[in-house]
């Protein structure tokens, strides 16, 4: 039967034999060492740094996807028109059983797409045929928006690669003006400037850009996926290139990897929640069942100690 | 009255009288601790010095030096080479503590105060690659917002907030991992490292 020996009280404090040790002159070396190889690491292999996306790139690099987005903002159809708090109250969220963890937190970050992307922006602009278009939008119901939009989407998106479309049976609205419009903001650089100083002229708040980029239908994504950093290519621990990136966090990216997670419409918070009880788990697991005991049963610690028992054993 | 009964004395009682000056700073080990497993507590603690030395030059030039200057790019491949090193060391020395069933002894807060430093410093690594302000942190921070938002973080914690993820990165993420850092080595000098697992009787 295998037992503890009570010879070694590890509560107690040690009085058995010692070695000589220098615990400065340890950190000392180890700094040194350590620090001597990241230096050499980063001489050898560098760090990535790919350029930033921007509404000026967006719109030269992929124009089509530029104004099939704008428009859809202002359809209400994107991802972030429809997404719920912390943004709006457009979507309902994640859930985890019955708890909305989101909606608990409510909208603190508030985004109204169409006029947060488009509008607002289109506000800056001072050209006659821009200022009353934006003011055609402004005056109608919403219900008369939406369908402007939202014809004016649905055809951009059937035709695929047109940048402006006639409006022959007069079912677009403003809504072709407003696109152009933000496209030439967009492709002159002052898109970029208009929404990451809306809220403050100091441009600290990436939020309106980058959820606009995120609604992009093929420059972001396939960006990243050409930098393998999709969610199914184990997505945010990944870095651009060839470099390492987040490897620590290749249990939250397995996760998303294999059912249930996958397919599910509430991924996000399952795959949250998991790690939060795994990591409760490990921060616990001298005190949880059984685990304890594994340390016992696969004996890693003969190989660490071998020349102690060695020793003892002699 | 005695002078314990002040808090300073408490204080003192609680924290100075617990020590004894080679515990804190031993020149003497037990004959067990030789194995290169220990290296990798001190080798994390080393990571550490580079990550803080090389993002305070980081921190020293602003955000977008490293993007346009050679020596900045250096720097920053430094501080990422150095939480690659950081992660790795750290990993292996978890590991190590789970073989060594490191927490016997009454040294539980030992082994909590080593996860805590574990997770702060997955959320302080997490920060710093959304604030490189280039492709990859648009993406990350584009992506993991869903799930902060999911848990009703994100309401306060906004991935897209650069500004914000700037300013926990570079100062109240590593004020919190250091003092746990501090609050870990000061729990491993205070109850000494753990003996081996002495199996008998077969």
């Amino acid at each position: 039967m295998r037992r503890e020996l009570s010879s070694v009280d590890p509560s107690k404090k040690w009085s058995g034999p010692v070695r000589e040790y220098d615990l400065i002159k340890e950190l000392v070396v180890a700094v040194v060492v350590v620090g001597l190889l990241a230096l050499t690491l980063a001489a050898l292999f560098s760090s990535p740094d790919e350029k930033a996306l921007t509404m000026n790139s967006w719109s030269h690099e992929a124009p089509a996807d530029f104004v099939q987005t704008a428009a859809a903002e202002l359809a209400g159809t994107t991802t972030s028109a429809s997404y719920g708090p912390p943004y709006n109250k457009n979507g309902e969220g994640q859930n985890i059983g019955p708890i909305n963890l989101s909606k608990l937190a409510g909208v603190r970050i508030p985004i109204d797409p169409a006029n947060s992307f488009v509008i607002e922006p289109l506000k800056s602009q001072s050209d006659p045929i821009t200022t009353a278009a934006v003011s055609q939008w402004l005056a109608a119901p919403s219900k008369e928006q939406s369908s402007w939009a939202n014809a004016y989407s649905d055809a951009l998106l059937k035709d695929g690669k047109a940048l402006t479309l006639t409006d022959a049976a007069g079912m677009y609205g403003p809504v072709p003006t407003l696109v152009t419009a933000l496209y030439a903001m967009a492709k002159s650089g002052a898109l970029d400037g208009a929404l990451t100083t809306s809220d403050t002229t100091l441009p600290t708040n990436f939020t309106k850009p980058l959820l606009f980029l995120g609604d992009s239908g093929t420059y972001f994504p396939d960006k990243a996926s050409a930098q393998h950093l999709s969610g199914d290519q184990w997505g945010v621990m990944n870095e651009t290139g060839s470099w390492p990136g987040q490897s620590w966090l290749w249990l939250y990216s397995f996760w998303y990897q294999i059912e249930p997670f996958k397919s599910s419409g509430n991924a996000d918070i399952l795959v949250m929640s998991l790690m939060g009880i795994l990591s409760l788990g490990l921060l616990l697991l001298p005190i949880l069942p059984v685990l304890p005991r594994i340390p016992y049963w696969i004996p890693v610690h003969r190989l660490i100690w071998r020349n102690w028992y060695n020793k003892k054993k002699n | 009255m005695s002078e314990k009964i002040s808090w300073t004395g408490r204080v003192r009682s609680a924290t100075l009288e617990k020590f004894e000056p080679e515990d804190l700073l031993p020149d003497h080990q037990p004959a067990y601790v030789a194995s290169w497993i220990y290296v990798f507590g001190v080798a994390t603690l080393a990571a550490f010095v580079m990550l803080i030395a090389s993002g305070l030059y980081l921190t020293l030039e602003g955000p977008a030096w490293w993007h346009t200057s050679s020596v900045g790019h250096y720097v920053n491949s430094v501080h990422l080479w150095s939480v690659e090193l950081f992660f790795v060391f750290m990993v292996v020395h978890l590991w190590g503590k789970f073989w060594m069933a490191a927490w016997r002894g009454r040294r539980l807060a030992t082994w909590i105060t080593g996860c805590l430093a574990f997770f702060t410093s997955i959320i302080t690594g997490f920060t710093g690659y959304i604030i490189q302000s280039n492709f990859d942190s648009q993406w990350i921070s584009t992506q993991a917002k869903d799930g902060f938002n999911a848990m009703g973080i994100g309401a306060f914690f906004n991935t897209l907030n650069t500004g914000q993820a700037i300013l926990l990165h570079v100062s109240l993420l590593p004020l919190v991992l250091g003092a746990i850092v501090v609050w870990h080595v000061i729990l491993v000098r205070r109850r000494g490292v753990v003996p081996p697992i002495e199996v008998g009787g077969e």
